[in-house]
């Protein structure tokens, strides 16, 4: 076992990053995802074949994420909320040409420029496009330092598996705080990349990135092969975690941050006996729709915790089918839920007296 | 106890999340509780943007310490700017003042500005907090490097390391001893002693070493 060190969220991805083999970051520096990128450009030139850019722009940084991405090589770019928004482009690009990429997305209150405080209202963006088109990004979302860095190496994995970019969705405070974290010690296997560009050294035909097709039928086909894939990832890669969820009447549903404090405040009701439960999706594209679908079965209410004005809440209401009432339990612009908030959403959901 | 004798100024300077406002914020109330001086403690952290001494706000009050912070710690306005009673830590000296720059060289840069006086003064102590848990200085050399830089940037001279080894809320004893020969290993290279090691109060009786800093209050994250 390697031994524990302390880390930021934000160092903690950069360093897993390193370490499953993206030796290619390009961002722009923006609170509160800075010291990603500080760290970055500490280890990258320490490293042989690494490469740290500060791009002028976001857009370009993208952009230089689709070029790397398309010699088949681990890549990365990493911003916070509005920086995200300007990538959109870029990121509907790599989707279109089914390229594998990270994206980090530490989030802050918005919209607009908003604040620097911790917020999750970039969901929407995250899962429902964000760009232009049909497409979809694997959408990760740690829950502690350790998530960080264990889900960064996944997503590369998942991203190369499936030739799509991956997003691993943070917030502000996952990315500030501190914790110990065990980092993998062996590099990753690599799979195999023979659509990449790298040369055709005149021994094979050569290939060709790129999302324009000029004949609408087959820009059709790009469309469906793609949505199969996605079918695969749907049912194969959606991960989330349950916690008391057995037996439970009051189901709370929560990621990141707002996971935490969730589960701080099922404690707190099932001291008090009431019989609550807690699902943390991991992925939230794909979204873990039958873990929803079994808790409408028998809970009779279901809680959706978010850094936002309800977004995730869309997706919790799709897959209980309107079975049972699913309430949201909120802080907007970079505030975010006490536990004794969830606890008393908890307790309301429960028919208590007030 | 510490067989330290407090100067009228101390400094917390180190790479970042070694836990320089912990021990600072720690630091304050020991002499405020165990020595019983006249404490300030001021914010000077121009880098971070959460987790800060002003957390401590409501603790420090209680305890009679009075927080001198930048005016937009802990809201939405990303303004590196000091506040301006900052001065009268330097102006004023019946009070112990403590302070807490910011991270690595950038953050120390704010100190630049305050060093003609803490150097004419000339009753300051400026403690290297070490944290040899921290991936970018996990050994003395690259701790040493980061020190002649912070030392670079604020402009004035480290006078004694703070061992500030730890795991977060983990740590156990054994976490903190094990790092201590790298803390030796640290003050035979800058010439500087180990002025303390700090550990959670419960653990810090049982380390069997001398001057720890007992802390009783630590950052928590949810």
């Amino acid at each position: 076992m390697a031994e524990k060190v302390l880390m930021k969220g934000n160092e903690a991805i950069a360093e897993a990053a390193i370490r499953a083999g993206c030796l290619h970051y390009f961002g722009y520096p923006i609170t509160p995802q800075t010291e990603l990128a500080a760290y970055m450009a500490k280890r990258m030139p320490k490293i042989e074949g690494g490469v740290f850019l500060q791009a002028e722009s976001e857009i370009a940084a993208i952009n230089m994420v689709y070029g790397v991405a398309s010699t088949g090589k681990r890549v990365m770019t990493s911003s916070s909320s509005p920086g995200v928004s300007l990538k959109q482009e870029g990121i509907s690009y790599i989707a279109g040409a089914d390229l594998p990429a990270l994206i980090v997305n530490v989030q802050r209150g918005g919209p607009g420029l908003g604040g620097i405080q911790p917020s999750q209202s970039d969901y929407f963006q995250a899962t429902k496009g964000g760009g232009h088109g049909d497409y979809h990004l694997i959408v990760l979302t740690p829950a502690s330092v350790q998530e960080m860095a264990d889900l960064t190496g996944l997503a590369f994995d998942l991203a190369d598996k499936y030739r799509m970019p991956a997003m691993l969705l943070a917030d502000g405070t996952m990315g500030q705080m501190m914790e110990p974290v065990e980092l993998p010690e062996t590099a990753p296997e690599m799979i195999e990349k023979p659509w990449a560009v790298t040369g055709t050294q005149m021994k094979r035909k050569h290939n060709i990135i790129n999302s324009l097709y000029l004949v609408p039928d087959e820009l059709e086909k790009m469309n469906f092969e793609r949505y199969e894939r996605y079918k695969q990832v749907e049912a194969n890669e959606t991960r989330y975690e349950e916690y008391m969820m057995d037996d439970a009447e009051i189901c709370v549903v929560a990621f990141g941050i707002a996971a935490r404090v969730s589960r701080n405040a099922v404690v707190e009701a099932r001291k008090q006996g009431i019989k609550a439960g807690l699902i943390r999706p991991i992925t939230i594209w794909p979204f873990p729709k039958d873990a929803i679908a079994k808790a409408a079965t028998h809970c009779k209410e279901i809680i959706s915790v978010e850094l936002s004005m309800g977004q995730m809440i869309e997706d919790i209401a799709l897959s209980a089918e309107c079975k049972v009432p699913v309430t949201l339990c909120n802080r907007a612009g970079g505030m975010i839920p006490s536990p004794d908030q969830v606890f008393d959403a908890i307790k309301k959901a429960a028919g208590g007296n007030e | 106890m510490l067989n330290l004798t407090p100067k009228r100024v101390t400094l917390f300077c180190g790479h970042y999340g070694t836990g320089k406002t912990n021990a600072a914020v720690n630091y304050a109330f020991y002499l405020k509780r165990a020595l019983g001086k006249n404490v300030k403690i001021a914010d000077m952290d121009i880098v971070n943007p959460y987790f800060r001494t002003k957390d401590s706000e409501k603790e420090l009050g209680e305890a009679g310490i009075e927080l001198i912070s930048p005016h937009y710690a802990n809201t939405n306005i990303d303004l590196p700017a000091l506040p301006q009673e900052l001065y009268g830590l330097f102006e004023f000296k019946e009070s112990y003042a403590v302070l807490d720059i910011g991270g690595d060289d950038r953050g120390a840069y704010a100190l630049g500005r305050f060093a003609p006086l803490i150097l004419e003064e000339n009753d300051f102590d400026n403690f290297f907090v070490a944290n040899f848990y921290r991936p970018l200085t996990a050994n003395a050399a690259d701790a040493f490097e980061v020190m002649k830089e912070i030392e670079a940037a604020g402009k004035v001279p480290f006078t004694g390391i703070v061992n500030n080894s730890n795991l977060g809320d983990e740590t156990a004893a054994e976490d903190i001893l094990k790092k201590i020969p790298l803390a030796e290993e640290l003050a035979a290279m800058s010439g500087l002693p180990v002025v303390m090691t700090t550990a959670k109060r419960n653990i810090a009786e049982t380390l069997g070493i001398e001057n720890v800093l007992p802390l009783d209050l630590q950052a928590k994250y949810y």
